[in-house]
């Protein structure tokens, strides 16, 4: 009885009639341990069938939420960058006070000129202080000298 | 749709595209990494993904052309890789080892089908899906569907018929 029901389901499941509940019986049957001879030749493919659908995929996906991550960095150092030139605008108006700006041309010219000996004597202290600089270049020239000489003799011997 | 949401989506379904990228790549790495390209593809259009009525139609259809494309570009110099993870049931022990046998046997028969009836019987006799959800992962009319995978089934039959009674006249 039984049997004549699995022969009808396999007629059925050779021409795909067979609905899922249906192929699910036929995969019970022939992982059973009593198949009918005449059936035997079935059970490899529903055990295979069977087998095969316990296969896992075990590896892990790596998720990036990388374009997201770009688009805040780019947004984030836009916003320094403005912040930065608003500040910088915001603080150049600040010196227009009246600091070292005179009405009088004369006054002008002879502060002017006062500022610039100031510069230029203070520009020869600085020259005079390159003295020492000197005198450490003829230092250094000697010693390489020396040791120029040295080595040319010693090269000779 | 956050990490985890997504993950939650794909869960039921990640072991089909692999199944289904290694019934078509065979190798067990390449198949790993098509499943973990078409995934990481799905996730890059996890905006989208909610207008879909069934993401995981989508995902077999993407892998199933993804594997198609390997195929075509590389007609790769397979390595199979024989699992034997098949888990362990009622018979004895020397019918396990004939088992194992006999389904590396059907193994082999749908090796050599066509990449259609391939797919066709893998979505079906082992994932299990409606002729409906088949017929649009194919892109095919149910009717289409079922004439493939009687074709593919018949064919199995018949290998398996041959091996059979082979092996009855060789005892």
């Amino acid at each position: 009885m039984e049997l004549k029901a699995i022969e009808i389901l396999l007629d059925k499941y050779f021409e795909a009639e067979t609905s899922t509940a249906e192929e699910n019986v036929l995969k019970a049957y022939f992982s059973s341990a009593d198949v009918a001879p005449h059936l035997e030749q079935y059970r490899p493919m529903f055990g295979y069938f069977a087998g095969e659908a316990t296969q896992k995929f075990e590896r892990t996906v790596p998720l990036k939420t990388k374009r997201r991550k770009v688009a805040w960095l780019s947004a984030a150092a836009g916003f320094v960058l403005l912040s930065g030139l608003i500040a910088l605008l915001n603080r150049q108006p600040e010196p227009s006070g009246a600091l070292g700006t005179y009405d009088d041309p004369e006054v002008a010219f002879r502060e002017t000129q006062k500022a610039l000996n100031m510069l230029s004597s203070n520009v020869n202290v600085g020259v005079a202080g390159m003295g020492y600089l000197g005198e450490y270049e003829k230092t250094k020239e000697k010693i390489f000298k020396d040791h120029h000489n040295q080595k040319s003799k010693s090269k000779k011997k | 749709m956050n990490q985890s949401e997504f993950i939650k989506t794909i869960n039921p379904f990640k072991d089909r595209l692999f199944r289904l990228a290694k019934r078509l790549l065979v190798s067990t790495e390449e198949a790993e990494d098509a499943t973990q390209e078409v995934l990481v593809r799905l996730w890059n259009n996890r905006g989208k993904l909610k207008s879909y009525n069934s993401v995981e139609a989508l995902a077999v259809t993407i892998t199933k052309n993804y594997c198609l494309d390997q195929l075509k570009s590389k007609r790769a110099t397979e390595m199979r890789i024989v699992h034997s993870n098949y888990t362990d049931r009622d018979a004895g022990l020397q019918q396990q080892a004939e088992d194992r046998d006999s389904w590396n046997w059907v193994e082999k028969i749908m090796d050599e089908l066509p990449e259609q009836q391939k797919i066709i019987v893998q979505l079906r006799d082992i994932e299990q899906y409606e002729f409906e959800e088949i017929a649009k992962m194919m892109d095919m009319n149910e009717t289409a569907v079922r004439v493939a995978l009687s074709r593919a089934r018949k064919a199995i039959r018949e290998e398996l018929t041959k091996k059979h009674s082979y092996g009855i006249k060789s005892n």
